[in-house]
């Protein structure tokens, strides 16, 4: 996916204007906020669960070679395959590879972040291969031709009425006269136009919400249904997962799921939580013939015993997005790339590069709701700093930002200097406006005053006053 | 170990520096009140955050090292804010992780330092400040003060024991969106933010808007003056000191 990061700013302008996408932003906190707080509310030890989670995932990590083997070898066991992928490319090539060999014409896919990574429906379609997105908010972006704004609600930009446009527009062999009354009906076409190809399918794509390494399972969850078609009706199943997917146990893997779903929707459970283990067995009812997991590094082990680790522990709830001042008044899009929002503003620099991902971890107010929400307690703002020392370190902070920080930096390391200088800025200051108590316009603050008025000084500093006090009490000593 | 009147060394702050010096006064009037003994190290400029959060590590050490320098020595070190308090609470221990000499002073110094309100209660037990005061309030819970420091209910109780009424908005701990350089580096967003904040004020129907730091203060009272709206904003340090007639709200003229 070719990245817009770089235009954040821009972006962030088209998406303030952009009616339906503000419409749709509304949302968040009735849909996201509210229920989460209820789940949270209703589980007494949710807090000590955040703990819990943390220590599994931290556990994980400081072992994920011996997890990492541990679970192939158990996949293995099963019957199925592992692909370990150190690139985007190798896991594309990969993918496209078990396709081809298959003969597959026709590819149904669950929801998978990962699957957005590599680009893999283009990938596939360029070489004739049809990728059809089984989860509802997925299979609107497909006719769409568009990317998800969100990493657990994919069309969350989008309102009623782009749902009920898209689909008279896709499915023209439906009465154009029929009714869309409630989401139910749109739900219902949907499932009906899906049917036959889940039915034609000869390779299913789901991702992994889990690894277990006892097992040797992959865990989906949704609350459609579509992944379990998806992956029990093919011939084939492909696993797309990363290796930070990873927990030691089945224990592990239900302490995760509880944190998951209420961290994400406010649900207990998802509708559908579901392992797949290995191929079919002789006697079982269904289930794949061949089971292959494309296990993806693409960057991330090189984020292990760095300031960046704490990141691998995401479960990707989307939680730090659904709490964000910034996500809720831009949406997912203007981030540019895969995944939006703090965590987003995290883990995009690592994988595209911090020249082309610098505006991410600049913009934010560093609030901290998004580590206050995390169900797994990842510093996120601490991480965003990071980025931001990398960017000054390799000189890539723009260069008046540079510019104005090292001429305060000398002034404030100087504080006879500085006490000139506040002094001199505070009077200015205060006197242009001593007759309002603010400025409309300032030069240098435009970007300020366009939105709001500039309150001005008192007009005599602090220590200026102060000085002179102390000097009138010894005076009358 | 409480001392009977312990001596406090107030960091004023560069925004209450430069910006509203009658804040500082305000803290020093409490503190006095509360029994402490209050200095003002002449040697302080500003706590770091600009070049902190900038990734400016150096600039950022070189000032934490001279605050440690400035402030050693005192019982206490009081802030009125909390986004400074945080810096001074939190971050200096990091910014020295490769030398453990001035790593145990920064976490000796982050232990003596706390935020103006919540130290008035927390540590110094008061239930109460000297005088009164009638009207409406309304409280912006600052995002330092709030997840860093906890500080939520500790300025209300005082406010109330003044005789003020709070009003709460809706979502009193949602970013007012100043965020230090982000609302100059991203203004359109934060522009947006300040404005969904600004309606959250007025729908709450307070004649006051107060909170505990002063940046959040000049973007929210920069937003309620350019909508036209009749809602005074002050440092919460002004009311409880009884100073609001020393100095007009914020974006007000005298």
């Amino acid at each position: 996916m070719l990245s817009t990061s770089p235009a954040f700013k821009e972006n962030a302008h088209k998406a303030i204007a952009d009616v339906g996408l503000q419409k749709a932003l509304t949302r968040t906190k009735p849909h996201f906020q509210g229920r989460r707080a209820k789940a949270v509310e209703a589980l007494p030890e949710f807090e000590r669960l955040r703990e819990i989670g943390r220590d599994i995932k931290n556990h994980t990590l400081a072992n994920l070679d011996f997890y990492l083997e541990t679970w192939a070898g158990n996949v293995e066991r099963a019957g199925g395959q592992v692909h370990w992928c150190a690139t985007a490319d190798d896991a594309r090539a990969a993918v496209l590879g078990i396709c081809e060999r298959v003969g597959a014409k026709t590819v149904t896919k669950g929801k998978s972040m990962i699957s957005e990574e590599l680009g893999i429906n283009e990938h596939l379609e360029q070489h004739g291969i049809t990728p059809v997105e089984t989860d509802l908010g997925e299979y609107i972006l497909q006719l769409r031709r568009e990317p998800p704004s969100h990493i657990i609600a994919p069309a969350f930009h989008l309102n009623r009425e782009d749902w009920e446009e898209s689909f008279r527009r896709a499915h023209t062999d439906l009465p154009a006269d029929r009714v869309f009354r409630e989401r139910r009906d749109i739900l219902t076409e949907a499932r009906a136009k899906l049917r036959a190809r889940f039915l034609a399918a000869d390779v299913g794509i789901t991702g992994a919400n889990f690894l277990i390494a006892e097992t040797g399972s992959s865990v989906i969850v949704t609350n459609e249904g579509n992944g379990d078609l998806t992956q029990t009706l093919p011939r084939v199943h492909i696993v797309l997962a990363s290796i930070e997917k990873m927990v030691p146990t089945l224990e592990d893997a239900t302490n995760m799921l509880r944190l998951l779903a209420r961290s994400a929707t406010g649900q207990d459970f998802s509708v559908y939580t579901t392992f797949s283990t290995g191929v079919r067995r002789e006697g079982d009812l269904d289930g794949p013939e061949e089971y292959h997991v494309i296990l993806l590094d693409n960057g991330r082990s090189a984020m292990l015993g760095t300031e960046f680790q704490d990141m691998l522990r995401c479960i990707r709830c989307a939680a730090c997005m659904n709490h964000c001042p910034v996500y809720g008044v831009v949406g997912g899009h203007a981030y540019g790339w895969v995944y939006p929002g703090p965590m987003g503003a995290v883990l995009t620099p690592t994988l595209i590069g911090i020249d082309q991902a610098g505006n991410l971890p600049n913009a934010s107010t560093f609030c901290g709701k998004c580590e206050s929400v995390c169900p797994v307690k990842i510093p996120l703002p601490k991480m965003m700093r990071h980025w931001r020392e990398r960017e000054f370190e390799r000189h890539l902070t723009p260069g008046a930002v540079r510019t104005n920080l090292a001429l305060w930096g000398f002034v404030a390391r100087r504080p006879g200097l500085y006490r000139l200088a506040t002094r001199i800025g505070a009077g200015v200051l205060g006197w242009l406006g001593r007759r309002r108590g603010r400025l409309s316009r300032f030069p240098f603050a435009g970007g300020w005053t366009a939105g709001r008025d500039l309150p001005t000084p008192e007009g005599e500093t602090f220590f200026a006053r102060y000085a002179s006090e102390q000097r009138g009490k010894r005076g009358r000593a | 170990m409480l001392q009977a009147s312990p001596r406090v060394a107030l960091f004023v702050t560069c925004l209450v520096d430069l910006h509203r010096p009658t804040v500082g006064f305000a803290a020093i009037r409490l503190l006095e009140q509360a029994g402490c003994q209050v200095e003002v190290p002449r040697a302080q400029t500003c706590c770091g955050q600009p070049a902190y959060n900038s990734g400016d590590r150096e600039t950022a050490r070189d000032l934490a090292r001279s605050i440690l320098e400035a402030f050693g020595g005192y019982d206490y070190v009081v802030v009125p804010s909390g986004s400074c308090g945080g810096m001074l609470r939190h971050h200096l221990p990091t910014l020295f992780e490769d030398d453990p000499n001035l790593r145990a002073r920064a976490e000796a110094l982050a232990e003596r330092t706390h935020e103006l309100v919540s130290f008035l209660t927390d540590v110094m037990g008061l239930e109460r400040v000297a005088g009164a005061a009638s009207g409406t309030v309304t409280y912006h819970d600052s995002c330092s003060g709030l997840r860093e420091l906890g500080i939520k209910a500790q300025p209300r109780r005082l406010l109330t024991g003044l005789g003020l009424t709070i009003k709460e908005m809706a979502e009193p701990e949602v970013c007012c969106g100043f965020g230090g350089t982000f609302c100059v580096k991203y203004p359109e967003i934060s522009t947006r933010m300040v404005a969904d904040k600004a309606a959250d004020i007025a729908q709450s129907g307070a004649e006051t808007l107060l909170a505990g730091d002063l940046g959040c203060l000049l973007n929210m009272a920069g937003r309620l003056k350019r909508e036209g709206s009749a809602v005074k904003a002050r440092h919460v340090a002004e009311v409880l000191a009884g100073m609001t007639g020393a100095v007009p709200p914020i974006g007000e003229a005298g």
